[in-house]
């Protein structure tokens, strides 16, 4: 479950202006929250606190409502994530094509735990549920592309594969 | 006029295998050999024969090439599409016979399927509007709006006896009359697209191989309840579904099918789409319309049911892809057609993704009332490596595992559930002898602690503490008064709960325990795992008549727990041991077992 982060917030000026559109487009419409909590992730990589507050004080919704929807769902983040997001597919597929040992050994080799980023801010590693792509199982996402037909010797050069 | 048609699959499970780099390929190749006025590649959905992609098929001969590469294709073009000389080694197989090429609805994976849902899928451009006219496509919305009354349509629907294929399998034609009766100023028209299932991908497929098949549903229940607008929750996390959705509802508007005044008849409707941020209770109808408001997707007290009191207090009704894509067909074939395929109480067919331990992992279409084997051995090919099948697990986190004795039930919505599984949105995840029971339950058990909202106690502490209960028996230190006091806060965990996440959540626990309650017995009282998975009761040992002493596995054990001279038998030190499987994975030898 998310936290707040620790990270110090460092958003810019172009970054803020590009939210506030977002929000002056899409304030109208009923049920906007979600749509511009998405929006703003997508332009921060993540909802720091900072962001949220901007997101409450214009829609004139509570934070602690904004609050609880951002912590609700998983895809919101409050952490920063790595410049290389990794998601290991833990879906029943793959669960039972043995990706839960891929999920370790990744964190093993990275030195982190599902959920953390490494201290570079290289890579981050997260379980997901399906990517839906099944037919490749074990299968994980690193930045949207899919890597399927996993096996445990693949997994270092996947990794050396990003620089 | 194009002489020749070149399908190449671009769903998610092709494109993961590089189907888009294929495409990029024969693109340039084609132009490379001045073909580009004779042959045209069109990128479409999902074939359905996921396992083997990417997967090209080239018309007119239906020549179907699987896991080509974008190194195949300069082979590909200068042989088959100058030449006219199919390339052998990458023809599926099972097309090939004695007598030259097959068709592929003659080959095992299709020769048992009906495929109404999936029927534009893999055959047509997602992306242009005009492939799916030129099937037929709009013409049932035609049809309703101009020769149809409102009751006439409901009427069509129940006669065919379609039911809700999100799982629950309530009666659609019902669920229309009610939301019909009701007077609002607005009503809406929900599609549930937020395939939460893990390891279902049929909804996926359908948004991404067919997406106006979902848009004619949706106006075609907008006239019929009085409703003229719509909404797509879909699931972030599927991309391609996402954009493909957008432009389908951009070229219906540009063609007049969304829109005001749609066939000049009066009526408007429109559509939005709206993404999941991921939450699988955002599955459950009431939870999903909570999202769509913008507020945290938790699921409220039913009644009002949403067909009185729905989206934004509005009446509503919602129905997930696979029941909307059924709904154009029945219009146009009519109730009789619809309601000649299935069993009693289930008719039409049903969309499963096969996966895990199966042959043909990918999409299927099946009559309702087709046999687990049928699906398992016949479609699907059997169990990989000659092992042998041990449970089919459908339904998802809500379903349960049916074992082999179970195989030849006719599947259909209420037979599943007198075995313990249910329906489901169609994941179908096949399991063989080394997958443990025990773990299996113990898996769903943590997604669903992972995704009950937290809203009534009953799902939010009771899961919790059956997975504890799961723990222990996995861990070798339950009793079995442990066991009773679980099968206990199960049946608890089902009456009390708020929703259908928390009712359901004990299922796949019920249901292994109904089955396999052997296994249960040996983790508690032999502390072993038949399987050989669960960790704390497994041990690593070395077969001395068949280790050669080649050192690998001292070499790659990341505990040292492997000693031994070379060329001298090895031994593991069961206190270093981490169990982590290397040794075995790197013994040439087959000289290490787990115990």
């Amino acid at each position: 479950m998310s936290t707040i982060s620790t990270v110090p917030f460092n958003g810019t000026p172009k970054q803020e202006k590009e939210l506030l559109t977002v929000i002056k487009e899409l304030e109208d419409k009923p049920g906007c929250l979600v749509p511009i909590l998405q929006k703003a992730q997508d332009i921060y990589g993540y909802l720091p606190i900072e962001v949220q507050t901007i997101i409450s004080d214009k829609l004139h919704i509570p934070m602690e409502k904004v609050y609880g929807v951002s912590t609700f769902y998983s895809q919101f983040s409050l952490n920063p994530k790595g410049k290389y997001k990794i998601q290991v597919c833990l879906g029943t597929a793959c669960y039972v094509k043995s990706s839960g040992p891929i999920y370790e050994k990744l964190g093993e080799l990275l030195g982190i735990k599902g959920g953390e980023c490494t201290p570079d801010g290289k890579f981050s590693l997260e379980a997901c549920r399906c990517l839906g792509a099944c037919g490749l199982a074990p299968a994980m996402m690193i930045n949207g592309e899919v890597y399927g037909r996993l096996t445990l010797d693949k997994l270092q050069g996947i990794l050396d594969s990003f620089d | 006029m194009y002489r020749s048609h070149v399908l190449v699959c671009g769903g998610t499970g092709c494109t993961s295998s590089g189907s888009l780099k294929v495409i990029d390929a024969l693109n340039s190749e084609i132009k490379k050999n001045g073909l580009d006025d004779e042959v045209q590649v069109v990128e479409t959905g999902c074939h359905g024969l996921c396992a083997l992609g990417p997967i090209m098929m080239v018309y007119p001969e239906g020549t179907l090439y699987t896991r080509v590469s974008d190194k195949d294709v300069p082979e590909i073009v200068s042989e088959h599409l100058l030449k006219g000389r199919p390339v052998k080694r990458l023809i599926y197989d099972e097309t090939v016979t004695d007598q030259g090429i097959r068709s592929l609805n003659e080959t095992n994976f299709y020769k048992k399927q009906t495929r109404i849902a999936l029927r534009n899928c893999g055959v047509i451009n997602p992306e242009n509007i005009e492939e799916y006219i030129g099937t037929g496509g709009y013409e049932a919305l035609g049809k309703v709006l101009t020769t149809m009354t409102p009751d006439d349509v409901i009427k069509v629907l129940t006669d065919s006896g379609l039911r809700g294929r999100g799982g629950a399998g309530f009666p659609t034609g019902r669920k229309w009359m009610f939301a019909k009766g009701n007077k609002a100023d607005q009503k809406y028209v929900c599609c549930n697209a937020d395939e939460g299932d893990p390891g279902a991908f049929m909804d996926r497929s359908v948004l991404e191989g067919d997406p106006h098949v979902v848009l004619e549903g949706m106006a075609i229940a907008g006239y019929t309840i009085g409703s003229t607008q719509g909404y797509i929750y879909v699931r972030a996390e599927y991309p391609i579904a996402v954009q493909r959705l957008q432009i389908a509802i951009d070229q219906a508007h540009e063609y007049g099918m969304l829109g005001k005044n749609i066939f000049d008849t009066g009526f408007d409707f429109d559509i939005e789409l709206r993404l999941g941020a991921g939450a699988f209770v955002c599955g459950e109808e009431t939870a999903l319309m909570h999202s769509i408001e913008g507020e945290r997707g938790e699921p409220r007290p039913r009644p009002p049911f949403p067909a009185v009191k729905g989206l934004f207090g509005k009446p509503t009704i919602l129905n997930n892809v696979e029941t909307w894509a059924n709904v154009p067909q029945i219009i146009l074939k009519g109730a009789d057609w619809f309601a000649s395929m299935g069993t009693e109480k289930s008719k039409g067919t049903k969309v499963f993704a096969l996966g895990g331990k199966i042959n043909n992992t990918g999409l299927v279409e099946i009559p309702m009332g087709t046999t687990l084997r049928e699906i398992i051995f016949d479609i699907g090919g059997g169990i990989p490596n000659g092992k042998k099948f041990k449970a089919a697990q459908t339904g998802g986190p809500s379903g349960g595992c049916i074992s082999a004795e179970n195989l030849d039930v006719p599947i259909d919505y209420d037979n599943l559930i007198a075995i313990g599984s249910m329906m489901g949105s169609g994941g179908l995840i096949v399991m063989d002898e080394d997958n443990c029971m025990v773990d299996i339950a113990k898996f769903f058990l943590e997604f669903t602690v992972d995704e009950s909202c937290g809203k009534c106690s009953p799902c939010r502490i009771g899961t919790k503490r059956m997975l504890e209960y799961l723990t222990k028996i996995t861990e070798g230190k339950a009793t079995m008064e442990d066991l009773d006091k679980l099968e206990e806060l199960c049946y608890a965990v089902k009456d009390n709960s708020l929703c259908a996440l928390g009712q359901t959540a004990p299922n796949p626990v019920l249901s292994t325990m109904r089955y396999f309650k052997d296994e249960y017995i040996a983790h508690i009282r032999d502390k072993k795992c038949p399987a050989g998975v669960c960790k704390a009761l497994i041990g690593f040992h070395i077969d001395k008549d068949k280790c050669r002493g080649c050192t690998m596995c001292a070499r790659n054990c990341p505990a040292d727990a492997i000693s031994g001279s070379v060329k001298q038998p090895h031994v593991i030190d069961a206190q270093k041991c981490i169990k982590c499987g290397t040794c075995m994975d790197v013994c040439k030898f087959g000289a290490i077992y787990k115990e």
